[in-house]
């Protein structure tokens, strides 16, 4: 009787050094990677490892990514990046990517993750990593400093819940309106510590970009790790980065036909619409055309979920040659420096700017609420972030929606939550005319 | 570790990581930080609460960001115990990690706010003193136990790398 082991399995076994493991057992993983950003990295560790009287078991295992208070907005954040800065030096630190971008969308760009990696994460959103079919789990700095100190940590074995995506979405049907729709359909936090792993066919219709936003938000399930099987799409990415795949390890990194499953859910993306989710839980999602139109003060495009080259790319299908609503602020904050870089050669910023966008620095910025962009008492914002928990975007008043980069733009043109499908099937001009009157 | 006795806080479902840390207050120390939990959904709870109370809360406690200062909040501000009918990953591990006593009690029903409640956690039950009725929660294994008894990760780690002769470089 042998029975078949999931992806996340096969990665564990090989970071216990075993030949297989059982779901449930407590085993202990040497970490392959470590990623550490400003807020919970070194101001947090350093003083646990000085105290434990030890240093990092592996500089060479670390990537360093300055992202939450970068750029500084005060003393206190400038003080922040300046003791990671030297933290990163002083422990030979070489991969530090000081402001340059989100970690999640950094370690991605830069070719830091490659299937079958186990990764640990001083961050909730560490299972972005898992785009690339890499174990990548988030935790506490207390944690993080046993990590750093010993280079392991203990997990349990954890169970996998697979989402199947049949069919092709339709028109601005994105990554994260699948997510949106999940999250209400298994409650926020609803995955209970699994694996979520990611498969079907309609994985197809995403690429690289989608599929980070896809393993991302497995976060806001409540997944230990968002998990995609690598393929020719992933092969192909990381191939442009200078990281050949062999084919003998794309074979190696999939979830066996028989592998145990803790469930089994399928959700048909033809049937899925442009998601809202209204303040304050991505969990209260629902079809764009059920959210009540409220009035927005503030539309952002931003964080690891919502600012990528697809994502700013999304969002000037929706605003080429139309004027954000007049009451209404666009602020734009792309995911990392090559995004911003990318996104100006192709003229994607431009026809943001145009539009009446406003630029902001890359980096966490107002998603964590400690950087530019931030919301006053009683007003309304739409992102296309992760998260729209209470008072995390600044007032504690402030009511938050979450919405695909499709949304965000069509929402901002408009001046309150707006469905964003019309706006891309008709010629240019009068829609927005009529959207913005009615 | 012995049973423990407390007041009863009582939360609801999902209280998340931004509720217990607010990111408005994460530049600041965590003292200045606890002085905020909460404060979105209850603005008077720093006030009310005590040291050794006990939070009691519905299902998925703690999701949200991988913060480890939502517990740190919660134990500077004299929390013994959280229990709750589930928590979120991450912070069960960071809750354990910082010496915050985290136990899964699956329904605890009819407990309210301000009753007197007894904790065994190593043997997985929750006594309602008024009402005298008992709840069942999910044992926690020793070695977890000893963890969280000797303040958390950090200072049981510190114990075991004396044991081996490493140690702070004085
Ligand atoms: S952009 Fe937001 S969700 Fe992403 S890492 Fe930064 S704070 Fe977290």
């Amino acid at each position: 009787m042998s029975m078949g082991r999931t992806l996340a399995g096969k990665i564990l076994a090989r970071a216990a050094g075993r030949t297989a493991v059982e779901e449930g057992e407590l085993v202990t993983c040497r970490v392959d990677l470590v990623m550490l950003h400003d807020s919970g990295g070194p101001r947090r560790v350093a003083p646990i490892l000085e105290r434990l009287g030890v240093r990092p078991w592996d500089p060479s295992r670390i990537v360093l990514v300055s992202d939450h208070y970068a750029p500084a907005v005060d003393a206190e954040s400038a003080r922040i990046l300046d003791l990671t800065r030297r933290w990163g030096r002083e422990h030979g630190v070489a991969r530090h990517y000081d402001m340059v971008g989100i970690c999640h969308i950094v370690l991605a760009e830069h070719g830091h993750v490659r299937p079958g990696m186990f990764v640990v994460g001083g961050d909730s959103h560490t299972p972005t990593a898992g785009a690339f079919g890499a174990f990548a789990m988030g935790v506490g700095a207390s944690e993080m400093a046993a990590v750093l100190a010993t280079g392991e940590i203990w997990l349990e074995v954890p169970q996998t819940l697979r989402i199947v995506l049949d069919g092709v979405p339709g028109r601005a049907v994105v990554a994260k309106d699948v997510m949106l729709a999940l999250c209400r359909r298994l409650g926020l936090g609803g995955a209970d510590y699994r694996v979520v792993e990611y498969a079907g066919p309609g994985l197809a219709a995403f690429d690289l970009d989608e599929r980070l936003t896809l393993a991302n938000m497995a976060a806001e399930l409540g997944g230990i790790t968002g998990l995609i099987e690598p393929d020719a799409r992933t092969a192909a990415f990381l191939g442009a980065l200078g990281m050949e795949l062999a084919p003998e390890e794309l074979a190696r990194w999939r979830s066996d036909p028989d592998a145990p499953l803790a469930s089994e859910l399928r959700l048909d993306l033809a049937e899925l619409a442009p998601q809202v989710a209204a303040p304050h839980s991505p969990a209260e999602a629902a079809p764009v055309e059920e959210v009540e139109p409220a009035p927005i003060d503030q539309a952002y495009l931003g964080a690891c979920t919502g600012a990528k080259l697809a994502d700013l790319r999304m969002a000037a299908r929706v605003l080429r040659g139309r004027r954000v609503a007049e009451r209404t602020r666009l602020l734009v904050a792309p995911a990392s420096a090559r995004v911003w870089r990318e996104a100006t050669v192709d003229g994607t910023l431009a026809t943001l700017v145009e539009a009446g966008a406003i630029l902001l620095p890359s980096g966490c910025g107002a998603c964590a609420g400690y950087g530019a962009g931030l919301l006053a008492e009683g007003e309304t914002c739409i992102a296309s972030t992760a998260r729209n928990f209470k008072g995390r975007m600044g007032a504690a008043s402030a009511r938050v929606y979450l919405a695909s980069p499709y949304t965000v733009a069509a929402s901002a043109i408009a001046g309150r939550i707006c469905d964003p499908r019309p706006l891309l099937a008709e010629p240019v001009g009068s829609v927005a005319e009529e959207v913005r009157g009615g | 570790m012995a049973e423990i006795e407390g007041t009863a806080h009582v939360l609801g479902d999902a209280v998340d990581t931004d509720l217990l840390a607010p990111g408005a207050h994460m530049k600041g120390s965590i003292e200045e930080l606890a002085r905020h939990c909460l404060e979105a959904i209850d603005p008077d709870f720093v006030q009310r609460v005590r040291p050794g109370d006990l939070l009691v809360a519905g299902s998925r406690f703690g999701i949200g960001s991988s913060r480890e200062q939502a517990a740190q909040a919660l134990r500077l501000l004299g929390i013994q115990a959280v229990v709750a009918r589930s928590f979120a990953g991450i912070f069960y591990r960071n809750a354990l990690n910082n010496g915050l006593l985290a136990v899964v009690c699956p329904d605890h029903e009819g407990i309210e706010a301000g009753d007197r409640l007894r904790l065994d956690p190593m043997a997985g039950r929750l006594l309602h003193l008024p009402s005298g009725r008992s709840f069942a929660c999910r044992p926690l294994p020793g070695h977890l136990l000893a963890m969280v008894e000797a303040g958390g990760l950090v200072p049981w780690l510190e114990r075991r790398f004396r044991a081996a002769g490493r140690g702070p470089r004085t």
